[in-house]
Order: C-alpha cells, then structure tokens, then sequence
C-alpha cells in the first residue's frame, strides 16, 4: 500500500520531472504504425501535383492545359485565372507580404508554382503535368542580392516601389525593408576610437531544414455540413486554421486542421504553402478529398530555404581584449517573395542577439531584406528566429578579433563574458538575458577536454607539418552561445497578430488517471511523453496515466504550435500552471475530505497531508473520484483546468562546445576526433530525450558547417535540388559525441525549464567552423566561407600555398 | 493508360494478387494498394532509406523497384519484423536506447538493422555505421540509433547461446 512507501519511491512512481522516461511514442513508431500525412487515405480521395517553372525569372504568356485535361483520369487542371475570382491567387505571407499561389503573369524563381494538376492517382497526376504547355518569355535573373539592389530590373511589378512596405519604408524596388537596432552614432565613435577593430563579412550561406518526411496535406471538404478537415505537417495547426479562415472566407469553426504524426520539421514545416491552398480549393471545387505530397526536390526547391544572411561585422577592443564594441550590417536574401516566418515586430528575427554571451557596452545592427530570383522562405532552421545567424556571426568575429589580437581565444571569451552576477543582464541591443553562468560552463568545457593539452598539440602538429612529417592539420573549434528562445510575451511577440502564448487543457477523469491536451504539436521531441512527466510532478499522478494529445484543433486549446524552442518554454509552463490549478482545487477537496481548513494541508508528491499530521492524507488518486462522486459545499465537481500562458521573457539557454578535428590537406577531407557539448538548458525534464535532442542538433550543425547548401548558379538554377547534391550526413560521417550540464534555472519560467532542441545547431554550426579556420590559423587565415566542403578546403589550403 | 498486368508478391508470409501498371513503384503498391504504411518516402531516389524492405533476403529500397521487377518476390517490411505480443528484438531496443525521435526513418532503419545482423551477427561499431549508411536519420544524429543496434545484436547473440 501506498502508506508503506517511502517518500522517494513514491516520487520514483510519478516518472516525473528529472527522470529517463522512455518514451511513449515509441510502440506505435517501431512497428510502422505512425500516422503521418501521407499514410492518410480517404474515399475518393484525388491527388493533386504542380506544373512548375523551369526558369527563374520569366513572364508567363500562356499556359495551355487542354491536353491535360484530356487525359483519362484528370479531374481538374487550376490555374491563376481559375484562383483569381475567388481572390486566392495570392496569399499573405507570415512576413506581412504577399506570394503568388499560382504565376500570376510571371515567375519569380526556379520551381515556382505555376499550374496544379488534380488527378485520379499520383501517376495520372505526374504524366498530365508533362502535357500542360507553358511558354515562357525570360527575365535577366537577379540571384545576388547586392547586385539585386542595384539593378533596373523590377522583380516584383505588383508592389508600388514608392509605397512603404510592412516593415517600413523601402529604398529601391527590390529593397523590402532595413531593420535597425542599437545605437549607431555611438558605435561607430566606439570603433574610431579603438586600440584594435576587427572587421570581417561572415556569409552564412542558403540552406534548407530538409526533414525526413517532406510536406504536404489532406484537404476534405465536407459540402454537406459545409466543414473543412485539413490535415497537414503542419509545426503550427492553429496558426494554419486562422490563417486558412482569413484567406478563404470559411468560418473557423468550420475548419478542423489535424496534425498527425509528424516527420520532422525543423522550421519546414511553419509556413502556408501554395500546395495547402490548392488542395483546399481544389477539393471545395470537386467536392472529394485532394492529397497533396511534395517530392525531395519540390522541397528543396520551393518550400522554405533558411540563412542567406551576408554580415558585415566590425568588433572593437582594448589592448588587452576587452571588447567595446560591435557593429553589424546584414544584407538578407528574401527570395522573390518575403515569407520569413518571425514574429511581426521582428523582420530578422532575433539577429539581435549577436551580441551573444559577451559584455559588450556599445552595439549597433542594421538588416536590410532583398528581393531575389530565388525561393521564398527565411525559416528558422533548428533554432529560435535567426539566433543561429547572430550565434555564427559573433562566434566567428570572436575569432577574428583573437587573431587581431594575437589572442588565445579561449581567453579572450572568458575575460569578456558576461559575469553571474550581472543578471538579469540588459543587453546593448535591447534583451534582457535572464540567467546564466557562463563562466562555470566555460571552466569546466575546457577542463573536460584538457584545453592547454590539446593547444600543446596542435602547436607540436604545425611543427610537424611544417617539417614534412605530416599532411594533417589539427583544428580546435571553440564557441560559447547564448540562445533566445520561448517566443513569447504577447506585449512584442506575434504572428499575424496572433499572441504568442500557449496553452494547456487537463482533464482528471475520476478513476486518477488524465488527459492534457495542448496548442503545440511534436515532430519527435517526444511531448507525449515530456509534458506527462512535468504533469506527474506537479499534480502526483504516474506520467504512465497521463495521456498527451495534440494537434487537432477541433479539442486542443489555441497555442501558436512548435518552433524556436518554445514548446518548453511556453507549453511547458501553460501545463505546470494549468498542474498548479489542479492543485489548487483538489488541496480544498483534500481538506474538505480530511475535515479541516484548506491552509492546513499541505501537498507531498503524490498526496494531500494534514500539516504536522502526515498519517492523515488523501491521494491525488482519492482526490480525482471524490471530485466526480461528492458533493461538496463551495466547490464545483469536477477536477480540470485550463491555463493560457504568456510568458513574461524570453529564456537564455546556453552551452560550451569544443569540438576537435584533423583536417587533410591534400584531400581537404575532416576527421572530427572528439566533440564535447555542454549544455544549461535550466531544469531538466528528461536527461535522455535532451540527450538525443543534443545529438541530432549536432549532427545537423555538420551538415550545415561541412557541406549543406542551397546554392543556384547564374541563371537561377538550383544546384542541390536531390540528395545527391545535398549534404546529409550519414551514420558513417557522424562522430560519437560527448555530452555535459550545468543547470542554471530561468527565473521566470514556472518550473526552471529553458528549452533546449535547438541550442546544439546554434551552438555546432559555429564551432564546426571555428575548427576549420582553427586548423589554418597559423598559416595566416582569417576567415573562411562555409560550408567547409572537401573541396573548399582544398581550395583554402591551397590559396596558402600548402600544396608545395 | 490500361496496360496493367495481373502481378504476385509475398508480403509478410501472405501472398498477395493484384492488377497494377508495370511502371507502379513497389513502395507505392505496398503502401497504397497493400496498405502497409510503415515504409515511408523520404526521397524516391535511393539516398535516404526511408522505404527499406527485404526483398528476396536482401535489403532493397523500394521506391526505386517497379513492382514489375518484383512480381513473384518475397517482402518483407516492418510489419512483419514483430507484433505487439512479440516484437522483434530490434524494436524493443530502439526503445529501450531512444533510437528514434520523428520516427520517419525508423521503420527503414529497423528493416535494415535486421538483415544486417543476419549478415553479421557480431559487428564493431564501425562496420554498424558502415553497414547503416543507406539509411539517413535527420533527427538521432545515429549515436543512439548504433548504440540500440548494438545491444540488439549483444542480446540476440546471448540468446542464441543460452539456447545452444
Ligand atoms: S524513399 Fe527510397 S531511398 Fe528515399
Ligand atoms: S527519427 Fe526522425 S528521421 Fe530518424
């Protein structure tokens, strides 16, 4: 019996907060029974495919699709001239733009929708989009943004180039906004008056979140009772219903959005794409259900690029390196149309935070977006809105400015962090960082790897080199990052207007056991089983009762969905305080059954007790049936709650990696040794899905470093649109990694938590980096592009005459 | 376009008979026409191992086979690996190790494992790596996915010679 447990092995029979649940999601995924979008099947269902443009930049002067139609099986041929009376030609973009659904006159970029095919099956659909006739007129083609801002060529003849635009006022026509944060005048007296400035363009080059399953959706339109069921990949499904709401007229409460099972996500899967539009009207039109599934290259292509960011970056110092300033000019490739997705007030996102873990008293950043012939997108890929951006640019200039110091980088960090005791710290570019202890973290980063040790070596390596014993160079890659995540207060965070809280909904059924439903959706980080855990703790039922469900939005409470780290943060906090709620009435249930005054129990793990007293006490488990079977004076039946969080700040994970690596001179190929990866995400819900979470962040941070990009040539053509071309690593190119912590608890979150599923790709792309620059420091490098490819290493050893 | 032809599989132990265009990619006539939705489609072009089925005792992507070149082959995808009151060895430690996050890749991923410990009962770390390079994971970064592979192929190994 209960009584009998101590008080440790009732906690231990929670699974709560702090333990290595495994998870439960896990039964259904290893037998192949996951429900994901492309698994659903409904009657009649047709199937839906695009037409896209072979060009760039084209004007589209006539689209025949007779051919098409007569092919035995087509249901429908839509184009722009079909969307146009109902006015969904067009679509507003999360960035306050707007982005053609279908070509409406012309192409802006390589894949763009131009036609789409509804058909009996996926074949028929695939060999009628061959027999649609397009010709085309072409357009010179802008892929380079500086260029872009200096060409006669319009790329977007819809918009009034004398009209502001939604982020204020632009400066030419394929200007889209500047962005400025900090203090300018200031800054730049800082840097005319420095000891030393360093100064340096960091390119972080196009990429893509490619996860494994690509997008797409379901959309059945039920005529008779006039309701919309659309399921979809979708990270935000209630965003998606508003969103579907406004641009089709149809009332919400007409709109069911369903996110099954989700395959990954990354930042793909925020954004509206022209294929839910379509799928929608084309199954209002025909009155059936429409699939529609992207390939690989449709994905890569079209839905959702990230990076492209050119910053120009000047850091300034004393003698003795402490830093006094950092300046930023960023020129943001955009694409053809603004489809960022970042909270409104914050068209490059959260860029400024490059001031990252450093005490730097005068800042000033300045962003201008630019139209190009290339793929809408700018989603936050694996990272909260452009952190991995500001993380990448001030890591790198850290470097730079240690070489223009004749520095030890390690230590020029560590005398410039920003001190325990100076939080909460009021950042110059206008955060306030809630917690941290990064010189902790830092000290025992480098003792874990023995720093002094590996800097002995590698310098013994250069001798080596130098005398012909090897051909391997040895890179040292350091960074320290501070993360921003948890977005957000509502006072400046919102999508379309909508807040960015989130929500949690719990029900106790009366045998003790619950269901808690939420406004976020999992695409692997394992909810199901981690808010159960936060719940266990907090209300003292087993996690093992705790069913978690999410992503319908006909019975989920309305939350912004899951990206930037927030679920957490935001999620993770609405449920500890709709927990609390609970509490809160089952403590007057508990004192009302054990006859005495609410003050005077007390809750103990899983359990009410009389204070002084704790042989009298009711379970949570007692609790939960005496709410549904008495009748008690003052309090409802019943036991469920419902909290809407906002959060008052954003949380500030942050880590210290090192990652060591051998780098082949003459092949230009990379051995990474050893890779150590501390991370303080706060309070630890689960150590062993923060573990993995590491892991497979890490492991998209090689990608991105060594080898993953978008990249077009001159005529706008994608160069990596199969994963023959893009970069993913495999289990063979993959190191074991090394992971640590240290907890600092943020102090505003309900129970400590900070969030952690992005902070090791914010983290590794730059310490990745910094090894390949590392390795070449003493033959004068300063700075060199990612991604670092064998073949662009090659090239940088032999730009130094290390080839003989 | 009727040019279908009347075609045989083996799928999981049943035999399966079905009318289907020659051109019909296997992993389409698996999850479409058979209903066994574990494989998936990351790629269609062989790299990602998404859609891993044995076929004829060999580990083949099947969204690069007609069913055409399949007609007559015994397949096996992850729904015939275990079930729920008898899993396979492989599913049980993919849990146990969190082998998984998304689970997109998983069921390619555990098809794969178990013919590779067919192959080499024994494997290094190395040759696990080496031998599951077909097969991408955008979410594990695979330390977890070898470490669940290897203690698969520990624990199987000690039940054979418990038995024996
Ligand atoms: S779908 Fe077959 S290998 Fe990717
Ligand atoms: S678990 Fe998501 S792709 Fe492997």
């Amino acid at each position: 019996m209960n009584k009998e447990l101590s008080r440790e092995e009732r906690t231990d029979a929670l699974g709560g907060m702090g333990c290595k649940r495994k998870r439960v999601e896990d039964a259904r995924f290893t037998q192949g029974k996951g429900n994901y979008v492309d698994d659903i099947k409904l009657p009649g269902m047709l199937h839906g495919d695009f037409v896209r443009s072979p060009y760039a930049h084209a004007r589209v002067v006539s689209i025949n699709t007779d051919a098409a139609m007569a092919l035995d099986g087509v249901i429908a041929v839509l184009t722009a001239a079909d969307l146009a009376p109902l006015g969904l030609h067009w679509m507003p973009t999360l960035a306050g733009d707007k982005q053609m659904v279908l070509a409406d006159g012309k192409v802006l970029f390589q894949g763009q929708e131009v036609a789409f095919v509804v058909a009996k099956d996926r074949y028929i659909a695939a060999d009628a989009v061959e027999l649609v006739e397009v010709e085309y007129e072409e357009l010179p083609v802008l892929t380079d943004p500086f260029a872009a801002l200096e060409s006669d060529v319009v790329l977007r003849e819809d918009l009034d180039p004398t009209a502001d635009g939604a982020h204020g006022p632009r400066k030419h026509h394929n200007h889209i906004f500047t962005w400025e944060v900090g203090e300018k005048d200031a800054t730049e007296q800082v840097l005319d008056e420095a000891d030393v400035v360093a100064e340096e363009m960091v390119y972080y080059h196009r990429t893509h979140p490619c996860p494994l399953e690509t997008c797409g959706c379901v959309a059945s339109m039920d005529k008779v009772n006039g309701k919309l069921t659309l399921h979809g990949t979708f990270q935000a499904p209630h965003a998606i219903r508003t969103v579907v709401s406004l641009i089709s007229g149809i009332e919400e409460h007409n709109i069911r959005v369903i996110s099954p099972d989700i395959g990954g996500g990354f930042g793909n899967k925020v954004g509206a794409y022209p294929g839910y539009v379509c799928s929608v009207v084309a199954s209002i039109v025909t009155g059936v259900p429409v699939k529609w599934v992207e390939d690989r290259m449709e994905n890569l292509m079209t839905t959702a690029f990230a990076r492209d960011y050119w910053m120009k970056g000047k850091i300034s110092a004393t003698k003795e390196g402490k830093i006094t300033g950092l300046w930023c000019h960023t020129t943001a490739d955009h694409g053809g149309f603004d489809a960022c997705a970042d909270p409104t007030k914050f068209p490059a996102g959260f860029m400024n935070i490059c001031t990252g873990s450093y005490d730097i008293p005068t800042a000033y950043l300045a962003v201008d977006g630019v139209y190009t012939n290339k793929a809408p997108g700018g989603v936050s890929y694996r990272c909260s809105f452009r952190v991995t951006e500001a993380a990448y640019f001030i890591e790198r200039m850290i470097e730079v400015l240690a070489i223009e110091l004749n520095m030890d980088a390690a230590e020029l960090r560590r005398i410039n962090f920003i001190r325990k005791d100076q939080f909460p710290y009021q950042s110059a570019l206008g955060w306030e960082y809630d917690s941290g202890d990064y010189h902790t973290a830092w000290d025992k980063a480098l003792k874990a790897v023995d720093y002094d040790g590996l800097r002995a070596e590698q310098a013994q390596r250069v001798e080596d080199f130098k005398a012909g014993k090897t051909r391997k160079l040895m890179g040292i890659g350091l960074t320290h990052f501070t993360e921003i995540v948890g977005a957000g207060p509502v006072k400046n965070c919102d999508i379309l207007g909508l807040g960015m809280f989130d929500s949690c909904e719990i029900r106790i059924h009366p045998t003790g056991s619950a269901i808690a439903r939420l406004g976020t959706i999992s695409q692997g980080q394992g909810h199901a089983t981690t808010f159960a855990q936060i719940l266990a703790t907090e209300i003292g039922l087993p996690a093992d009762s705790i069913t978690i469900e999410e992503g319908d939005t006909d019975t989920a409470p309305y939350g912004l969905g899951t990206y930037g780290s927030r679920s957490t943060p935001v999620a993770g906090a609405a449920t500890a305080m709709a927990g609390r709620k609970i509490r809160a009435k089952a403590q007057m249930i508990a004192a009302y059954l054990l006859e005495v005054h609410d003050d005077d129990v007390e809750f103990d793990v899983d359990r009410f007790v009389v204070k002084g007293a704790p042989e009298k006490f009711k379970t949570m488990k007692e609790i939960a049936f005496a709410a549904y079977n008495q009748a008690i004076p003052g309090i409802e039946p019943g036991l469920e709650a419902v909290s809407y969080y906002d959060p008052p700040n954003m949380t500030y994970p942050f880590g210290a990696y090192i990652c060591v690596m051998d780098i082949d001179v003459d092949t230009g190929e990379t051995d990474i040794r050893r890779f150590y990866a501390l991370d303080d995400c706060g309070t630890r819900i689960n150590p062993m899905i923060i573990e993995g979470q590491v892991h497979g962040g890490l492991t998209e941070a090689l990608a991105v470093a060594l080898g993953q990009e978008i990249a077009y040539d001159d005529m706008g053509n994608v160069k990596t649109g199969t994963l023959m071309d893009f970069f993913l690593p495999t289990a063979w190119e993959v190191p074991n990694y090394e992971t640590d912590h240290t907890v600092t608890p943020s102090p505003h979150h309900p129970i400590g938590a900070k969030g952690v599923g992005e902070s090791p790709h914010v983290g590794g792309v730059p310490c990745f980096s910094n090894a390949v620059n590392d390795a070449f420091r003493a033959f004068g490098l300063r700075h060199t592009h990612m991604p670092h490819d064998h073949w662009r290493i090659w090239k940088t050893a032999n730009d130094l005459g290390l080839h003989g | 376009m009727s040019n279908k032809k009347v075609f045989k599989l083996t799928v999981n132990g049943e035999e399966q008979e079905f009318l289907a265009e020659p051109r019909e990619l296997l992993i389409h006539t698996l999850r479409e026409r058979l209903g066994k939705t574990g494989p998936h489609i990351g790629c269609e072009t062989s790299h990602c191992g998404a859609c891993t089925v044995t076929l004829n005792g060999k580990s083949v992507k099947s969204c690069t086979v007609f069913v055409a070149q399949a007609d007559g082959a015994e397949i096996t995808t992850i729904e015939g690996l275990g079930n729920p009151d008898n899993l396979h060895v492989l599913q049980e430690s993919f849990k146990e190790h969190h082998g998984l996050q998304c689970g997109f890749c998983t069921p390619g991923m555990i098809t794969r494992a178990s013919k590779l410990l067919e192959e080499n009962p024994n494997p290094t770390e190395q040759e696990v790596r080496f031998g599951m390079a077909g097969n991408i994971c955008r979410c594990t970064g695979y330390q977890n996915i070898v470490k669940s592979i290897l203690a698969a192929a520990a624990e199987m190994n000690a039940a054979k010679e418990a038995a024996e």
